[in-house]
């Protein structure tokens, strides 16, 4: 039976983890990922999950305890922070091209320097071209549901990449909401035999030593390289379609059916378009609301899944607005906006006709994004579909 | 008529950001004892250059009025040692925890001692994580149960930061308390005028998540001999030590490190060039 409790976002993710049923966890603490493994911790000290913990010494003994885990058959699990996955980046970097289903929670956090602990996307968002995928959670609810959902994405034999699951860091991780815990049974029928991985592992049958040297100029080095770069790519391209089918199967287990790549609300006859990522979106929805009571024609998209990216829906449920203000809890250094902005752009290319977009950026550092600055930027974005052009972005907590 | 400005008192290493530690952590007395000893040397403020990891311990250079750098956790020794390199006029500490200095900073450790570097690098131990709020580190007992992490103990057997600095090579190796702070202070004096890698690892409690710590100001005790000079004997006396003995324990005699095949150039070097 399922139960319902009132749960902070990092003890949905616990419990989302810990229903996956994960035979490996390797930790270290920060800030605000910590209570997320001490959750962990307990349930493996109350005997309500059978896992072994290792609490290493660094995050990048985390990631490379792990690969030998994964290697060795098991089914991992762990969860960092910004500096966290900075440090872990060098075996972090290896994982998708060694096609390990592994499942790390983000819980996601500003980025030095300056020095900040607060809430923010730039650890994520700085990592998104490594070829894990990418889902960010809204609220407490779809932290739990989702990281089931990435095991079995994770884990398809067409797949066969990491996951992230995203959810913010304050607002999420210890905001607290009432959550249905799925039931035990449902999810072990939802991810059905355990088969982690196939492809590489320590099978008498098989012997094999993994990742040996590729590349170069001559012999057989450069087209196997190109061969397994072409072989990542095929594997997030079929993401996509089991990314939905697996929402699709979760919802008719459970009652709960989540967007899988992208949400839609209130686009039928939208003229201007918010988009948004990760916990925001619920203020956002409520400006989006506002605007409407006051007679214009406003609608948001929100996206789930940011790796792969979904393209085509993204540009054909934007398609018919006159102007889309895109809001980043990130910056993109270089472009000198959001990034999610930049993707947005990058989507709309496909577009026979030009739609206007800008760039807000706002929740760096743990800052609000308040309804009423989901309400300045969508009378600029306003604006801009009559014709007043952004080249900057407008950066919303700035005069807070 | 030659007007001499007056000597710096500790107060004058001591900046006007207000810390935020716990009321009774041992931190404050390190604090304290690192302005003490940098008075007493008398070094002008802008000769010292003091570098820390992240931690509750690590914000100590903002505390004092000396140049500070607030680095990523695990790696103040990196980039003391880059700083020492770079401008070797300068007098560089280094400061952190156990968790940033021999859990994921451990690696650093071991080459510091060994390269030997001329800087002094303080360890304030309380045996926890505390800016993570009171996970075991490294130098935790193995059945310490408190932390939610690990509720039944790690398991693991804990270092000695002592004994693992006389194996890695360090020059100099003190271990000192916080409830007594003119000892530790006069423990910085010695480890910075020492040539080479000095260690110094204070016993600091966390009050909040190791409130037993209080005790060990009764459980400490002073070391019975002098400073051993050989490393045998100090291996010989650290091997029977219950990790409560304050004092010197070991002053060796190894030349600092200097970088191969480069005279690097002194301030006052650089200032004679540029009068010329
Ligand atoms: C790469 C990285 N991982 C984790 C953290 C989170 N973190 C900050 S301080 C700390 C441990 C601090 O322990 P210690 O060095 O003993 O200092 P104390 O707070 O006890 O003084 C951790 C795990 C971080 N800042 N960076
Ligand atoms: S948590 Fe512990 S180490 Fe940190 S300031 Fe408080 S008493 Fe000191
Ligand atoms: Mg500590």
């Amino acid at each position: 039976m399922s139960k319902v409790v009132v749960i902070d976002g990092n003890e949905a993710a616990a419990w989302g983890a810990a229903l996956s049923r994960p035979d490996m966890v390797a930790v270290y603490p920060i800030t605000p990922q910590s209570s997320l493994v001490e959750y962990l911790a307990k349930f493996i000290a109350d005997g309500r999950m059978d896992a072994d913990l290792m609490d290493v010494e660094g995050e990048h003994s985390v990631l490379s305890v792990l690969h030998g885990a994964c290697l060795a058959g098991a089914r991992t699990y762990s969860a960092t922070s910004a500096q966290g996955l900075a440090y872990m980046f060098e075996p972090y970097f290896r994982t998708p091209g060694l096609r390990l289903p592994m499942v790390v929670s983000l819980v996601n956090r500003d980025s030095v320097s300056p020095t900040c602990v607060w809430g923010g996307q730039q650890d994520a968002m700085t990592v998104k071209e490594v070829g894990w995928i990418h889902m960010f959670c809204e609220n407490q609810q779809e932290i739990c549901d989702t990281i089931p959902i990435a095991y079995k994405v994770a884990e398809h034999p067409e797949v066969m990449l990491p996951v992230n699951v995203n959810h913010d860091g304050n607002y999420l991780s210890y905001g607290v909401a009432k959550v249905e815990l799925p039931d035990q049974a449902v999810v072990d029928s939802f991810l059905g035999e355990k088969n982690v991985n196939w492809h590489a592992c320590l099978d008498p049958e098989r012997p094999m030593a993994v990742d040996p040297l590729t590349g170069g100029a001559t012999g057989a080095g450069p087209a196997t390289f190109v061969r397994y770069r072409k072989g990542l790519c095929s594997g997030m391209r079929a993401a996509l379609d089991v990314i939905v089918e697996a929402h699709a199967d979760w919802g008719r287990r459970t009652g709960r059916h989540w967007s899988p790549l992208i949400e839609k609300y209130r686009m039928e006859d939208a003229e201007v378009a918010l988009v948004t990522i990760g916990s925001m979106s619920g203020a956002a929805k409520d400006a989006v609301d506002e605007a409407r009571l006051d007679g214009r024609r406003l609608g948001l998209v929100k996206i789930k899944t940011f790796r792969p990216f979904p393209v085509v829906q993204v540009a054909q449920a934007l398609s018919k607005v006159r102007a889309i203000g895109v809001v980043d809890r990130a910056v993109n250094f270089g472009w000198n906006c959001g990034p999610v902005f930049q993707e947005v752009l990058a989507a709309l290319y496909h577009l026979p006709l030009r739609v206007p977009a800008m760039s807000f950026i706002g929740g760096l550092a743990g800052a609000d994004i308040t309804v009423e600055h989901f309400s300045q930027a969508i009378d600029r974005t306003l604006r801009l579909a009559a014709g007043e052009l952004a080249v900057e972005p407008v950066w919303l907590n700035e005069n807070d | 008529m030659n007007v001499q400005a007056p000597p710096l008192t500790h107060n004058d290493y001591k900046s006007d950001v207000k810390p935020i530690w716990c009321p009774g952590c041992g931190d404050y007395a390190v604090l304290s004892a690192v302005t003490r000893a940098l008075a007493d040397l008398g070094r002008p403020r802008e000769q010292i250059a003091f570098i820390s990891g992240i931690g509750c311990s690590s914000r100590i250079p903002a505390y004092t009025n000396v140049y500070g750098f607030h680095g990523v956790h695990g790696r103040a020794l990196a980039i003391a040692a880059g700083v020492k390199l770079a401008r070797p006029d300068l007098t560089v500490l280094a400061a952190g925890g156990d968790g940033d200095g021999l859990s994921i900073g451990g690696n650093h450790f071991m080459h510091a001692c060994r390269r030997n570097v001329d800087m002094t690098y303080i360890v304030m131990d309380n045996e926890v994580y505390g800016m993570t709020k009171g996970q075991a580190s490294p130098t935790t007992a193995p059945d310490w149960c408190k932390s939610k992490l690990t509720p039944e103990g790690t398991g693991i057997a804990p270092v000695d930061p002592c004994r693992l600095a006389l194996a890695a090579g360090a020059n100099f190796i003190a271990r000192g308390f916080a409830g007594n702070p003119n000892e530790v202070a006069r423990f910085i004096v010695e480890g910075i005028n020492h040539p080479g890698f000095s260690f110094i690892q204070v016993l600091s409690p966390c009050v909040t998540y190791r409130p037993e710590q209080r005790e060990w100001k009764s459980i400490v005790h002073p070391a019975d001999a002098s400073p051993a000079q050989i490393m045998a004997e100090a291996m010989h006396r650290l091997a029977a030590d219950d990790g409560f003995t304050t004092g010197v324990l070991f002053q060796g005699n190894r030349a600092p490190f200097q970088p191969i095949g480069k005279n690097v150039a002194t301030f006052a070097d650089l200032e004679r060039k540029f009068e010329s």
